[in-house]
C-alpha cells in the first residue's frame, strides 16, 4: 500500500544507494585528506601563515601528554600477558628464555603501535569528533568561515599535526611499557634480572623492527585524525547528530586501523625484507 | 553596495530561493523579513558565500562571489562581520580571545594594540571588563553582544545579522536593536538583518524586504510595509493566523497524509 515499497526492487536499490553513499564518503574522505597534505606542505613553505605554535602545541598536550596514563596502564599488562602465554607456549620446549625477545619483537613490530592506535581512536578520535560536530551544528564552523578563517587550518591541521607527532611517542612508551610487564612476569616466575632480560631483548630485536612500528604508527595517526575530523566535519541534525558521528568515527578508526595494520605487517614481512 | 539578480537555489528539488532580486545601498539597515522556512536565512548564507546558488549571481561591491573561489572568497570575508542567531562563539576560547581572533589571524598587530582593540569593542557593546570570562558563563544576550563585538573587530563595511533578536527578552532585544542602529549611524556600516520580529524590524530599518515562498514580494519603507495592501504582507504585519498562508490543510490532502497515498 506504501507508495514507497516497489516489492523485491527494494533492497536491491538500498544495496545500490549504500554503496554510492560509501563511495560519495570515501571520495570526500581523500578530498579532505588531499586538501590537508595540501595545506601542510604550503606551511612548510610559510609556516608563519599556516602553522600556529599554540594551536598545535594544544592539541599535542591533550592528544598525547593526557593519553600518556593510560597508554601506559594497557602496555604494561598487555606486555605482562604476553609473556605469561609465551612462557607457557615455550615451556614444552624447554625455550622460556625466548620469552624476552618474543615480547620485544612483538612489541615493537605489532602490539605498541597496535594498541596504542586502539586506545587512541577511543579517546582522541571520539573527542576529534565530538569537538568538531558539536562546533559545526553550533554554527561555530560557520561563524570562523565567515571570519576568512579557514576551518580546515584552524581546525583540522593542528589536530592532524598533533597526533602525528605524538602517536609515534606514545608508541615508543607503549614499547617500554610492554617491555618491562614482559620482565615482570621473566622476574617473578624465573628470577630473571633487569640486567639481562634487557640484553636478551636488545639481542632479538634489529633497528628494522623499531622502525616498522613507529612507521605504522604515522599511518595510524593520519588515520584516526582525519577520521575524526571528517566523521565530526559532517555531522547535521544536533546532538544526535553528533552522537552517531562520534561513533561512527571510533569505529571507523578502528577497522582501518586493524586492517593497515595487517596490511603493513605483510608489506615488511613479505615485500620490504 | 550588495545587488541579488535572479537568484536560485533547491534543497532535495524544493526551491527554497525562487530568482529573488534585491538591491541593498551603501550605509542603509536593509531587514529582510518572512516566516519560518521562506528562505531568508538561505538568502542570508548565499550573501557570505556560505552556500553556492543553483543560479543567479550576488554582486557586492561589483564583485559576483559566486564566481569566487575558496582563497578569494576569504580575503573578500575579512570585510564583512555576522552575527549568528547564538552568537556561534569559539567555546574553547575566552571572550577576549575570541573577539580577538579575527586580528590575531588576518592582522600582525602588537597584542597589546589587539588587547587595546577588543576593550574598545567589549565596551561599545557594554561588556567591558568580561574579557576573561569563558562563552559558557554568559547568558544568551551576552554571548550576542560578544558576537556583535566581534563581528565589528575588523571595522568592517557589512555587517549582517542572523535572527539578532531571536530568543532574548524585551529589554535586551531593544539593547541589541540599539546597538545595530548606532553602528550604522556612527559608523556608517550598512547592515542586513534578518529577522521575523516585527517590533525590532520596523525600529531598526530603514527599508524592509518581504520574502514568501522564495520570492521577494515586497520592497518599502517600514511605513509602505505597514500600510501594504499585499494579502501576505497584511497577515504577515498583523499576525493573522489564517489569510494566504493557510493554518490547516485542506481536507482531502489531510486524508491522504494520514493513508500515506499520496504521491
Amino acid at each position: 500500500m506504501l507508495s514507497n515499497n516497489k516489492g523485491g526492487s527494494g533492497l536491491i536499490s538500498f544495496i545500490i544507494n549504500s554503496i554510492k553513499m560509501s563511495l560519495c564518503h570515501i571520495y570526500s574522505f581523500f578530498y579532505l585528506l588531499a586538501v590537508v597534505i595540501r595545506l601542510f606542505l604550503t606551511g612548510l613553505i610559510k609556516p608563519g601563515k599556516v602553522f600556529k605554535r599554540k594551536q598545535i602545541f594544544d592539541q599535542m598536550y591533550h592528544m598525547g601528554i593526557q593519553s600518556i596514563p593510560i597508554v601506559l596502564i594497557t602496555s604494561l599488562f598487555l606486555g605482562m600477558t604476553l609473556a605469561m602465554l609465551s612462557m607457557y607456549a615455550l615451556s614444552d620446549f624447554g625455550a622460556e628464555l625466548w620469552v624476552a625477545g618474543l615480547v620485544g619483537v612483538g612489541f615493537t613490530r605489532e602490539l605498541g603501535p597496535l594498541i596504542t592506535a586502539i586506545v587512541i581512536s577511543g579517546r582522541v578520535g571520539a573527542a576529534i569528533s565530538a569537538e568538531l560536530g558539536t562546533m559545526q551544528v553550533s554554527e561555530e564552523i560557520d561563524s570562523l568561515t565567515t571570519m576568512g578563517i579557514n576551518p580546515l587550518r584552524y581546525l583540522v591541521l593542528p589536530r592532524f599535526l598533533g597526533l602525528l607527532i605524538m602517536l609515534p611517542c606514545l608508541t615508543v612508551i607503549s614499547d617500554y611499557f610492554g617491555i618491562l610487564g614482559g620482565y615482570l612476569i621473566c622476574a617473578m616466575k624465573m628470577d630473571m634480572s633487569w640486567a639481562y632480560y634487557k640484553e636478551l631483548t636488545i639481542i632479538a630485536l634489529s633497528l628494522k623492527d623499531v622502525i616498522t612500528g613507529l612507521v605504522k604508527s604515522l599511518s595510524f595517526a593520519v588515520v584516526i585524525s582525519m577520521i575524526g575530523c571528517y566523521q565530526g566535519l559532517i555531522v547535521s541534525g544536533g546532538a544526535e547528530g553528533v552522537g552517531k558521528g562520534t561513533t561512527k568515527s571510533v569505529v571507523n578508526s578502528l577497522i582501518f586501523v586493524i586492517v593497515m595494520d595487517s596490511f603493513f605487517t605483510a608489506l615488511f614481512s613479505y615485500v620490504i625484507v | 553596495m550588495i545587488k541579488i539578480v535572479d537568484l536560485v537555489k533547491s534543497f532535495d528539488g524544493r526551491r527554497v530561493l525562487d530568482k529573488v532580486n534585491l538591491k541593498i545601498k551603501q550605509g542603509e539597515t536593509m531587514v529582510i523579513m518572512g516566516g519560518s522556512g521562506c528562505g531568508k536565512s538561505t538568502l542570508l548564507r548565499h550573501l557570505i558565500g556560505l552556500e553556492t546558488p543553483d543560479s543567479g549571481h550576488v554582486f557586492i561591491k561589483g564583485i559576483d562571489i559566486t564566481k569566487k573561489n575558496e582563497n578569494e572568497l576569504i580575503e573578500i570575508r575579512k570585510k564583512y562581520g555576522m552575527l549568528f542567531q547564538s552568537g556561534a562563539l569559539l567555546n574553547s576560547l575566552t571572550v577576549g580571545e575570541n573577539v580577538a581572533l579575527p586580528l590575531t589571524e588576518h592582522t600582525t598587530l602588537d597584542p597589546k594594540i589587539i588587547n587595546i582593540i577588543i576593550k574598545m569593542k567589549l565596551e561599545l557593546v557594554g561588556l567591558s571588563g568580561f574579557e576573561n570570562l569563558m562563552p559558557s558563563q554568559l547568558s544568551g544576550g551576552m554571548k550576542k553582544r560578544v558576537g556583535l563585538a566581534r563581528a565589528i573587530a575588523m571595522d568592517p563595511e557589512i555587517v549582517f545579522y542572523d535572527e539578532p533578536g531571536a530568543g532574548l527578552d524585551p529589554i535586551t532585544a531593544a539593547v541589541i536593536d540599539k546597538l545595530i542602529m548606532d553602528l550604522s549611524s556612527k559608523l556608517g556600516m550598512t547592515s542586513i538583518v534578518v529577522t521575523h520580529e516585527m517590533n525590532s524590524a520596523f525600529r531598526i530599518a530603514d527599508r524592509m524586504a518581504v520574502l514568501y515562498n522564495g520570492k521577494v514580494v515586497q520592497i518599502g519603507t517600514p511605513d509602505q510595509i505597514k500600510k501594504s495592501e499585499h494579502p501576505y504582507v497584511k497577515q504577515f504585519v498583523s499576525g493573522a493566523p489564517d489569510g494566504p498562508e493557510p493554518l490547516k490543510r485542506e481536507k482531502g490532502d489531510y486524508l491522504k497524509r494520514l493513508m500515506g497515498t499520496y504521491e
